[in-house]
């Protein structure tokens, strides 16, 4: 077929400009660059957060301030970016704990024998019974409020998902033939776990621990909107949310709309990454 | 026994029962072992700083007494949990009223709030779902799609705040909080303005439910429309409509209502949340409350209630599936 012109719909090639894994690791690298540039920003912003200036107070956003300033004079950018970078620490650190005890947990459970794994699982079931909020509430309140106790509420409350998928992939990898077939070749144990097991379980719990991230910033910001959390004179982004709330009626819309679309990005921004990454490591929803 | 086909579901609805009770006392135990933990002295939440500073030794042996501060936590435990069995969950310091008849106002105001989320957000999500479903790739799947995705990692209570800006702040046509308007009389108070402040916080916790209820929607329907029989009924002509009544609509009618009831957990949570920026008189906002100002027996009440309201859920989705679906009903799922 020489004539270019007889070539049907069905069969015109469109060249994309990248292809998908191309795509997706640019959706990895631009997301993380993005988090990363929020949190060193956040925190080297220091003391412009909390510095007030009443010469400059209730600014509509503009060049000098592009989130405005609040009632003290207060940046709100800079506000917002060091209370993002608290909440990304606070996720980062509760979203590994949970990932820890998942892993343990859900190991246990599916290797431990019958009576482990129903004692496990009715665990799950009594803390998933709990409105996940309310559960925040309880612990925080038994811990006293305050930063210690929103970090511990948020780090042991996030476990039960990701322990039933890690409890499932292990249980589905003990029935796999090529589990069986190296245990009839006579592998040790502890030759399976490492070569054949690890190596599948172990991408899943990558993937689970980064998609924990948002929900661990998104519920240290409720508890502290709540007034559970962080203390008022820390620039968290639920405390500015919550203070901006008193202000909403005498039009300070930027108060409340900046901070709240930062917090909104961050937190798509880190379900991107690890829907990624879950494309990039998983072959069964490398083509959604 | 064998009772005919239902046995299998009986059997079921008994075992489930009996772990429901367990997990409910097992979830009264927890939160009394985090409030009993709390810091937060009882007598000093009840009476205030400034009564401490005022009251003679023997009336503060005598509220020591009362709220069981020397008492070892089982038997203090036990105290409780006998009186919840009867009906008696102790009395609210906040709202110096016992704790269920503060539970069954606060109950009622947020069951009126979260039903009208549910249904609401339940229906728009289900058709979402369904159109983005069969439009997959066009335009108006693209959009619901990201509209989802948006919603999803959208803080509930920002969105909240959003919509008071605009409807509230700027387009002033709805009231910023409560459930009813300032100063005037409980009896005076008509339909009209119960759902003039009902609309905002209901709005928000739609907007917010339906996300995962159409993501889910979408999927199922995708996997019907790649069926064979969806095919045959293509080339038979049928149109769109006749399509989803006739095919798409059973297969994926119940994964969703299951799905929903599966949701009240979260739909709970958003309504805490909800009902605070609101100051909708809720049972979220009253567990605010009362975590924020140290009443224990309330916190303890609407915790317990809250799981019983989330089992009972998650029991409605598991019966559903298998009375619905012959596949299931059948099958050995119940054994």
């Amino acid at each position: 077929m020489n004539n270019t012109g007889s070539i049907t719909v069905l069969q015109k090639y469109k060249r994309k400009q990248l292809n998908q894994r191309s795509q997706t690791l640019m959706y990895i690298a631009s997301g993380s660059i993005f988090l990363l540039a929020i949190t060193v920003i956040g925190t080297l912003v220091g003391d412009i957060a909390i510095t007030t200036n009443f010469t400059q107070k209730n600014f509509l956003p503009h060049m000098a301030h592009p989130f405005g300033t609040d009632w003290l004079g207060r940046d709100m950018l800079a506000r917002t970016l060091k209370g993002m970078s608290i909440s990304i620490y606070i996720g980062l650190f509760a979203s590994v704990i949970s990932a820890v005890i998942a892993a343990v947990l859900g190991a246990a459970a599916a290797t431990l024998g019958k009576k482990v794994d129903a004692v496990i699982t009715w665990f799950i079931d009594l803390v998933m019974g709990i409105p996940h909020l309310l559960l925040l509430i309880l612990i925080s309140y038994a811990l006293g409020r305050g930063t210690f106790g929103v970090v511990v509420a948020v780090a042991i409350s996030h476990w039960p998902v990701l322990t039933r998928i890690i409890r499932g992939e292990i249980l589905q990898l003990k029935e796999a033939n090529y589990i069986k077939i190296a245990e009839k070749l006579g592998q040790s144990k502890m030759k399976i776990v490492v070569k054949h097991m690890i190596p599948h379980v172990f991408p899943q719990f990558l993937v689970g621990l980064v998609l924990l991230f948002p929900h661990a910033i998104l519920h240290e910001a409720a508890l502290t909107f709540l007034g559970f959390g962080l203390p008022p004179e820390q620039p968290g982004i639920g405390i500015i949310l919550s203070e901006s709330m008193k202000y909403l009626s005498l039009g300070m819309w930027w108060l409340a709309l900046f901070p709240g679309m930062v917090l909104m990005t961050t937190v798509l921004l880190f379900d991107v990454v690890g829907g990624s990454l879950r494309k990039m490591i998983d072959p069964h929803s490398a083509q959604e | 026994m064998d009772i005919g086909r239902y046995s299998g579901i009986l059997k079921y609805v008994v075992k489930s029962i009996i772990k429901i009770i367990s997990l409910l006392i097992a979830v009264s135990i927890l939160s009394f072992v985090l409030v009993s933990a709390s810091p937060v002295d009882p007598v000093r939440a009840y009476i205030g700083e400034v009564g401490m500073a005022n009251m003679s030794v023997e009336n503060l042996a005598k509220l020591e007494a009362y709220f069981g501060i020397n008492t070892p936590p089982i038997e203090r435990y036990w105290n409780w949990f006998t009186g919840f069995v009867q009906g008696d969950m102790g009395s609210s310091l906040l709202y110096r009223q016992p704790v269920a008849s503060v539970i069954h106002v606060k109950f009622m105001n947020s069951m009126v709030l979260m039903t009208t989320a549910w249904i609401f957000s339940g229906l728009l999500g289900f058709l979402f779902g369904i159109i983005a479903g069969l439009y997959r790739g066009r335009w108006i799947d693209k959009a619901i799609k990201g509209y989802s995705l948006l919603i999803a990692s959208m803080p509930t209570f920002w969105l909240a705040l959003v919509l008071v800006m605009i409807f509230s702040v700027w387009l002033q046509i709805l009231p910023i909080g409560l459930s009813v308007p300032i100063g005037v009389n409980a009896a005076e108070v008509s339909i009209l303005d119960s759902i003039k402040h009902l609309i905002l916080p209901a709005l928000t916790l739609s907007v917010i439910g339906i996300a995962n209820i159409t993501l889910h929607t979408r999927e199922k329907m995708i996997d019907i429309m790649g069926e064979d029989y969806i095919l045959f009924a293509k080339a038979r002509g049928k149109s769109n409509l006749s399509i989803i009544r006739h095919h798409a609509l059973r297969n994926i009618l119940l994964p969703a209502i299951t799905l929903q009831f599966a949701s009240i957990s979260e739909i709970f949570g958003g309504s805490v949340l909800v009902e605070q920026v609101f100051s909708y008189p809720g049972l979220g906002k009253a567990a605010v409350s009362a975590g924020l100002s140290g009443d224990a027996p309330l916190l303890l009440g609407i915790a317990v209630i809250s799981a019983a309201l989330v089992f009972f859920g998650n029991l409605v989705a598991n019966l559903l599936y298998g009375i619905v679906d012959p596949r299931i009903r059948r099958g050995s799922a119940y054994e």
